[in-house]
Order: structure tokens, then C-alpha cells, then sequence
């Protein structure tokens, strides 16, 4: 199957309008010595309906948590999306389109981007927010290194209850750079005011924290804003923005960089990726913050119309001394959020947070009321929390395997002193029902063994 | 077309679109379970229905060119036709439902696409392994040059910190480098438009890390000296890195790890046809030779005897890791389905007709505007408007503003840098002749339009929603974002 179009008699009229006699003429200028002798070694073509099969095969060895009952969480979720958001961002107008460098052209994608940053301005309170990070973890990274920048420091301290790969990317961004890491461990779940005096003693430009955190914990936002404010650091802040339906944003605290992972908002969890990492911060930044960003202005007959703007601190224009490379980002993704979050409107956002923070406390109560576990941590969360177990997280998640059912995130491997502990998700796609399957199944394995 | 209005500015209070489940346990007070913490007093988020979100949005769909709508001859972008049996690939559940931390029992389909997309990345570069973690080909530049330059301190180089590029690079080179701590030295081409091997050789030394090269390079030209440049640049104990962004051109024609290329990237949302949403997600996944190996990302996709596959972490030399999971997997599947589809046949026709059409293009504009490197190109072709600058006042910008009146996107202009007045075509292999005649058509057009009425073409587009914006008012009073009244 191939998608080229022309016939044997186009591709002689065109070589004939070239003046050349082949296709092989044209492409003289790749010397002999590094041309290709055989053809690639990658499988036969395919059609259509053969494709279609092998796919589907090979998606059918796969487990969708469609057919299971999930509760996974750990940095990416599953929520309720609305069918809108995929009809809308399947639309080829969309899907199809290059970045916007063309306005004129363009007016439906930098629409979109701009109703985008204003619903991230909105659910964490910045006057700023650009028009995507490829995730979490990379916005985290970037918030981080232009902490520095700020600051005129190169120290980093992030707080451990941050999520472990975001700090692995954070460790891997920072050893290109001259900034060095500290992590400041957390107490109990919970990142205490302390860690920011521990960040100010090692002369830290910025204290990076997480809320809700890796364990599900709601960290004081508040306090540790406003002692990192009062430290002279700069406070990097990654949210979910689910929780923001809820929780008061950290922009009314006074956070001066704001970023997390926008994926929980309409965005399919596929194994992982593509992802969206939205960043938003305070305007006196606005030279200095990455990617791109789109502005309302008029056109020549004084029509509101969309660009992208700020581009003088681009690597199109400023080359080496852009403040990052970024260029492709992940506008189908902050199309989807912004379908996704009109879509649900107001209430639909709140309802959503409450059903989290609901169902996560009943399924937590009942864990530890039924199924013998315990609450690893006596701190508020939002919809996942850290539970000891009496058996090994591991086992316990074989022999749930078994009953069909995956279970949470065992923590022995990022944080060896909750070996002991699994990190479980539950969100408003999860019944009382399942809920009920969970728990019993769990205390029916811990009292087997 | 009418304006769009803002969804904030739509709809009214109380009106509600997406319903969701009542709650089915014993509800409780939000400030009881989140006791201690300040809860969200105003959220001003949309109050529309169903209909008026899908209105809204189609209408904005109607104020956006895409490959879908038409040519979209966007140089250096590859905009070539997004197959949508991928689109249906992608939304499978059995790919699309996956959480990453699934056990690797439940998801070895998953693996199995990570694992095959990779090793025919890796074979249709001409290296030893791939990973698609990077999210963009930036991203992938940056992945690779972290990669060169663990790989130099891992051999006790420390002075290797200068990377060079050649002037007609894209922006995101320069940018990537210095990004990873580099400092940037410019190589200035030579008079066929290709790198000047003389003053790379001069430049190159103990202090070099790596020479950044696109091949073929934003001329659309092929490096010919290629060898001799890898040669020169590995005798000065550098690493040569390709930009991929021009490797439609030469799929199954030629692979850079036989030219001597150490490490690449692609552009799976360029060369394997995933669509590019508006800017994004790409995928810039990279591919390495033996040698650079050991420092790719974690995890690594491995197929043990038994043929399952795994996650493997255990990599003491690797760089660390550039996503929070896997990369982009959705993208990768589109441009697994589309690499099964071709073939090898097939990818080689790819590249023989992306040449075949640019080099069409060139002939049909011939004698209309000035072709700097008049000669077979390869899959684009650059193109300049000094003779209608310098006779008529009218600049590229302004040809590129009137093709929009002629339903068509313009090419990419100024770039490369060292062209003046360039504009940069890009048909792709999926464009029709007849569609080729039309663009071509529409040139010859403006052309004629630039001697006649230089008036129109400098005060194009006439036709589209908006005109052309005030770039200086958007900066001067920077509006990013809608704010509700009293906030």
C-alpha cells in the first residue's frame, strides 16, 4: 500500500518538465559508497485490512483497564472523558495543521491556544501560562533551570514526595547545566516547612514541590509558598489540575512558577504518551519563561485576532541565546484539555474533584476498617493515598492479578521505607461496587497468606 | 468568515454540558477531609452545553488550513498527507487504555510496538538501537547531545565543549546546544550551498564535541562530502549528529550511520506521517550507534529468550530519562502502522517522489524567481524573492501572504538564514501533479502580480478571516489570557 499518488505516465511527464531522464538523475549527488545496495530490512508492505488485523491482534494481547478494574495512578490518570473531546480533536482542520507561524491561517489554533492559557491562568490563578510543555516532568525541569536563571543561583532543591521520574528527568536536565540538586526528604508524606530552610541553607535558587504529592498528599501549598517567598527562593509548584476543582490554586498563594501534568483532562492515558505539561508564571518572568505563547492583538483593519507572541526569546530568532529549544509542544493535547474542561464547565470540574476526594476516603476507610491495612501517612489527601500492607505489595498485586483486578503502586522501589506500602488511585470512574471487589479481595489475600 | 467569539464569553450561568454519576458512598464534608487547607473559593470556568462546545469548535476548525484542506508546501515540515487508518490504530483501546505501570505481563503488545518501532528506526538509520522517548525533534537534539556528552566524560574528555553547526542550521540546533551547557561554533557553507569542509577542518579540534549536521541540509542539497566530514570530524575525536528533520529524502536511498553519522533524530510527526496537531505531539525519537548505546534513556525495551518483553532500568552508563514514561507511545504506534504499511518499497518511494516533486516545482518556477542553487535537489527546494524585493518593493513575506489568497499555504520563509528573501518549498510525495500545477500556478501568478500590481500582493491576504496582525501591539499590551469581570 503507499500513499503516493502519481501514475507511471505523471512521473514521465515530470521528469520530462525537469529535463532529467529518471528519478536516478536526480538523486546523483548521494555518492555510491554510502548508497543503500539492498532494500531496508523492515517487513513486506501491508494493506489496509492486513494492518487493521495485525494491530488489533497485537492490541488484544494487551490488558485496557477497560477490561479490568484499575487502580493505578502515580502521576497518570483515569478520568471520565466526554465524547466531545475526542470528536472535536479528531477534526483534521486540527489534527492536520502545522504550529501557526501563518495567522492569517491559522485563527482556529491560536483561538484554541489562547482559551487554553486562559483555563490554566484560571485553575491555578498565574497571569501566565504558555501554550504547552511536552509534560510534567520536562515543565518541571524547565521551571527548575529559570529558577536559576531568576535567581542567579545553580542549586536546585526539590522535595522528595515529588514524583521519582520527574525528579529523574529533573537530575538528567540539571547535569547538562551548571546547577547541582539537593532533595529534601519529606516527614511522614508530608513536605514540612523545614525542608525550605534546608533549601536556603544550601543555597538553593528554588524550592520544587508537589501537591497533591506522589502519595496523594495535599502538602500545605500555602505555608511553603510563603516561607520559600520569605527565604528569597523561588516556589516551582507542580499541581493536578483535577485537584483544582477543589483546592484553593497555588497562584492565591503566591507561587511564582506553577506546572503539572495536564493529561487527567481528556488526554487517553495510551501507555504513557503523548502527555501534557502546562506552566504558568507570574508576569515579571515573561522574558525568561520557555515555549511558546500566543496573544490577543488586532489585525490592519483593527479585528481582535490571535499570534503567537514574546518571540524574540525563541530559538528561531534568538538561536543560541533562545531561553530554551522548545518548538513543538503539545497543542492537540491543550486542544483536548480546553474541550474537555468546557465541557465539563464549572460544576462538572468541582463534581469531578468531590467524586476523587470521596471515593478515594471511602475506599482508604474501608481498606484499613476490613482489609487490614493501615494508613501509611496521617495527612489530607485528594484521590490517592498510601496504605500499609500485611503481605508485600508485590504478592498482594500477583494474586489481585488473578482475581482480575490491578492494584496500586508499590513504593519499595522509589522509596525503600515504604516497602511495606502501595499507593492507591481511585477516581470518580471507580463504582462503591468496585470499590467493595477491591477490599474484599485484598482482605481475602492477606488472610491467606 | 464571521469572528469566533471566546467560549468565556459564551453560554450562561448555570448551564451545564458534561453529567457525571451521583455519588455512591456516604458523602462527606470536603473541609472535614481536607482539613487544614484552604479550599477553592471561585472557579471561573465555562458554563456552556454540549452543542454550544461542539459549535465552537468546529467554527474554530473552519478558520484552520491543514494538510487536510489542501497543499501545505511548509519547508523543512514535511507536511505530508496523516493516513487515518493510523488515527483508528491509535484509538484501539487495547493501546489507547493502558496505564504505563501496568504489570509487563498485561501490556506485551505494548512493548512489542516499542520494541519493533525502535529496531526499524534503528535499521532504517543505519545504527544499533533508537528510542522514542524524545517528545519533539528538539527534545530529541537535546537527548542526543546529553548523550555526547556522558559518552566524552565517560572516556575523561572533559574539554569537549563546543559543538559545530553550519550557519544554515535550523535555530533549535544552536538552541539544543547551548541548552546542554555547549558553547556554538558556526560553519559558514561554501559556494555550492554545501559545507565548507576546508573551514570545517580548521575548525574542528581537542575541543570539539560534536558537529551538528542536517542532511540534506536546508538548501535541499545532499552534504555529497558527507564521508570526508565524518572522517574529519572523528580524526579530531568529535561525534557527527544528524538533524533527521530532511530524512524523507532519503529513505531507503541512503541511512546515515552509513555515511558515518554517530547519533540522529526523527521526526516521526515529519517523515512517518503522524499529524501534527496544530504543534503537537510530535515524537523526535533518536537512534545511536554501538558506541552511544550504553547512555540512552531508561527504561530500555528489551525481548528476553522466551521472546516477552520488559522494562529494563538496570543501565549504569545511561543519561537518565527525558519523559515521564515512555515518550509519546500513541505517536510511535501512528508511525509503526505507516512504516508496516510501506515497506521497504514503499519508504524508498517516498523519498524518490518527495525528490521527484520538489524538483518538478523547480522547474515549473524557473525563470519566475531566482532558484540561488539551480540543480536537482532533493526533497525541497529554496527559492528567492530578491528579484521582486529589489524591482518591486515587494518582499517574500508578502508573496507568502498573497498565496493565502489563492487558497494555499505558503512555503517557509526567510530560512535558511543565508538566503535572502528565501522561501522554502516543501511539496512531500503525497502531493498529486495536478496539485503540484496549481501551487505552481498560483506563483506564476504573484509573480506577474508583483510587476502589475505590487499593491495587492504587499497588502495580501485579502481574502482570510483576519489580515495580516500587529505583531508590536501584541507585545506592547500582551493579552495571553481572559480574565472574568471583578477578578
Amino acid at each position: 500500500m503507499s500513499y503516493t499518488p502519481h501514475t507511471a505516465a505523471d512521473i514521465q511527464a515530470m521528469l520530462a518538465v525537469i529535463g532529467a531522464g529518471s528519478v536516478e538523475q536526480l538523486i546523483a549527488d548521494i555518492p555510491s559508497q554510502v548508497r543503500l545496495a539492498g532494500p531496508l530490512a523492515v517487513p513486506p508492505a501491508m494493506s489496509e485490512p492486513e494492518l487493521v488485523r495485525k494491530l488489533r491482534e497485537l492490541a488484544s494481547t494487551n490488558l485496557d483497564v477497560d477490561s479490568t478494574l484499575c487502580f493505578l495512578g502515580a502521576g497518570l490518570y483515569d478520568h471520565f472523558t466526554p465524547a466531545v473531546v475526542d470528536a472535536l480533536t479528531s477534526r483534521g482542520e486540527f489534527a492536520t495543521a502545522y504550529t501557526p507561524y501563518q495567522p492569517e491561517m491559522s485563527q482556529g489554533v491560536l483561538q484554541a491556544i489562547y482559551e487554553y492559557q486562559s483555563l490554566v491562568g484560571l485553575l491555578t490563578d498565574m497571569p501566565l501560562a504558555n501554550a504547552s510543555m511536552y509534560d510534567a516532568a520536562t515543565g518541571l525541569a524547565e521551571a527548575c533551570l529559570m529558577s536559576c536563571e531568576i535567581a542567579g543561583r545553580s542549586v536546585v532543591a526539590v522535595s522528595d514526595a515529588v514524583h521519582p521520574r520527574y525528579r529523574l528527568v529533573l537530575e538528567t536536565y540539571l547535569r547538562t547545566s551548571d546547577c547541582t540538586l539537593v532533595t529534601v526528604p519529606s516527614q511522614d508524606g508530608l513536605t514540612e516547612v523545614e525542608a525550605v530552610r534546608v533549601a536556603a541553607e544550601a543555597g538553593a535558587a528554588c524550592l520544587a514541590f508537589q501537591s497533591p504529592n506522589f502519595f496523594g498528599v495535599v502538602e500545605d501549598s500555602e505555608a511553603l509558598i510563603e516561607a520559600t517567598k520569605a527565604a528569597g527562593l523561588v516556589s516551582v509548584v507542580a499541581v493536578d489540575p483535577v485537584s483544582l476543582g477543589l483546592l484553593e490554586p497555588p497562584g492565591s498563594f503566591g507561587a511564582d512558577i506553577v506546572v503539572g501534568e495536564g493529561q487527567g483532562l481528556g488526554v487517553p492515558m495510551g501507555f504513557g504518551g503523548p502527555l501534557l505539561g502546562f506552566f504558568a508564571c507570574r508576569l515579571e518572568h515573561q522574558r525568561r519563561f520557555p515555549g511558546r505563547i500566543v496573544g490577543a492583538t488586532v489585525d490592519r483593519e483593527g479585528r481582535r485576532g490571535y499570534t503567537m507572541t514574546l518571540r524574540t526569546r525563541e530559538q528561531d530568532i534568538r538561536r543560541e541565546k533562545a531561553t530554551s529549544n522548545i518548538c513543538t509542544n503539545q497543542a492537540l493535547m491543550a486542544l483536548a484539555a480546553t474541550v474537555h474542561l468546557c465541557a465539563l464547565g464549572r460544576e462538572g470540574l468541582r463534581q469531578v474533584s468531590d467524586l476523587c476526594l470521596q471515593k478515594s476516603h471511602y475506599a482508604a476507610d474501608q481498606l484499613c476498617l476490613s482489609a487490614h491495612c493501615t494508613p501509611a501517612f496521617d495527612a489530607p489527601f485528594f484521590k490517592e493515598f498510601a496504605i500499609r500492607c500485611p503481605a508485600p505489595p508485590e504478592r498482594i498485586n500477583e494474586a489481585l492479578a488473578a482475581e482480575g483486578i490491578i492494584g496500586g503502586y508499590a513504593l519499595g522501589r522509589d522509596y525503600p521505607a515504604l516497602v511495606d506500602c502501595m499507593l492507591v488511585c481511585v477516581t470518580e470512574t471507580k463504582t462503591r461496587a468496585d470499590i467493595d471487589r477491591l477490599v474484599d479481595a485484598i482482605r481475602q489475600i492477606v488472610e491467606s497468606f | 468568515m464571521a469572528p469566533e467569539p471566546l467560549i468565556f464569553e459564551q453560554g450562561s450561568a448555570g448551564r451545564r454540558s458534561a453529567r457525571l454519576p451521583e455519588c455512591d458512598v456516604p458523602g462527606r464534608d470536603a473541609s472535614e477531609l481536607l482539613a487544614g487547607r484552604r479550599l477553592r473559593r471561585r472557579l471561573d470556568l465555562p458554563e456552556v452545553s454540549e452543542l454550544d462546545v461542539v459549535r465552537h469548535f468546529t467554527r474554530l476548525s473552519h478558520l484552520n488550513y491543514s494538510i487536510d484542506t489542501g497543499i501545505y508546501p511548509l519547508g523543512s515540515c514535511t507536511m505530508k498527507y496523516n493516513p487515518k487508518v493510523n488515527e483508528l490504530c491509535a484509538r484501539l483501546p487495547g493501546f489507547s487504555r493502558l496505564h504505563p505501570l501496568q504489570p509487563e505481563a498485561t501490556v506485551q503488545g505494548a512493548l512489542q510496538v516499542l520494541f519493533e518501532t525502535q529496531a526499524m528506526l534503528a535499521q532504517i538509520a543505519g545504527m544499533a538501537a533508537a528510542t522514542v522517548q524524545p517528545s519533539a525533534g528538539a527534545h530529541g537534539e537535546l537527548l542526543s547531545l546529553m548523550i555526547v556528552r556522558e559518552y566524552h566524560l565517560s572516556r575523561g574528555e572533559r574539554l569537549r565543549q563546543v559543538v559545530l553547526i553550519p550557519d544554515s542550521a535550523h535555530g533549535t540546533n544552536p538552541a539544543s546546544a547551548a541548552r546542554c551547557g555547549f558553547k556554538v561554533k558556526a560553519i559558514p557553507a561554501d559556494a555550492r550551498g554545501l559545507t565548507d569542509v576546508a573551514a570545517l577542518a580548521r575548525a574542528a579540534g581537542p575541543d570539539t564535541a560534536a558537529v551538528m549536521l542536517t542532511n540534506p541540509n536546508t538548501l535541499g542539497l545532499f552534504e555529497s562530502d558527507i564521508s570526508q566530514v565524518c572522517r574529519i570530524v572523528h580524526d579530531a575525536g568529535g561525534l557527527v549528529y544528524c538533524d533527521g528533520a530532511n530524512m524523507n529524502a532519503l529513505l531507503g536511498l541512503t541511512r546515515p550511520g552509513d555515511m558515518g553519522f554517530d547519533v540522529m533524530h526523527f521526526n516521526l510527526h515529519k517523515t512517518f506521517s503522524t499529524p501534527h496537531g496544530g504543534g503537537g505531539p510530535g515524537c523526535g525519537a533518536i537512534a545511536v550507534g554501538e558506541a552511544l548505546e550504553p547512555f540512552l534513556p531508561v527504561p530500555v525495551v528489551t525481548r528476553g529468550s522466551e521472546g516477552a518483553y520488559s522494562l529494563c532500568y538496570d543501565r549504569p552508563q545511561s543519561v537518565g530519562a527525558v519523559h515521564s514514561f515512555y515518550g509519546a507511545f500513541l505517536v510511535a504506534l501512528r508511525a509503526y502502522a505507516y512504516i508496516l504499511t510501506l515497506g521497504p518499497e514503499g519508504l524508498r518511494n517516498v523519498a524518490e517522489m518527495a525528490v521527484l516533486n520538489a524538483n518538478y516545482v523547480r522547474a515549473k518556477l524557473r525563470g519566475l524567481f531566482d532558484i540561488p542553487q539551480d540543480r536537482a535537489c532533493m526533497h525541497e527546494v529554496v527559492i528567492s524573492a530578491t528579484r521582486q524585493k529589489n524591482e518591486h518593493g515587494v518582499r517574500a513575506l508578502d508573496i507568502s501572504k498573497r498565496l493565502m489568497d489563492y487558497g494555499i499555504h505558503p512555503p517557509t520563509n526567510y530560512f535558511p538564514l543565508i538566503v535572502p528573501e528565501a522561501l522554502m518549498i516543501e511539496p512531500t510525495e503525497t502531493e498529486s501533479r495536478e496539485a503540484l500545477d496549481v501551487l505552481c500556478a498560483a506563483l506564476a501568478s504573484i509573480a506577474r502580480e508583483c510587476s502589475e500590481t505590487p499593491d495587492v500582493v504587499k497588502g495580501a491576504p485579502h481574502t482570510t478571516a483576519v489580515s495580516r496582525m500587529d505583531e508590536t501591539a501584541a507585545v506592547r499590551n500582551l493579552d495571553i489570557r481572559w480574565r472574568p469581570a471583578g477578578a
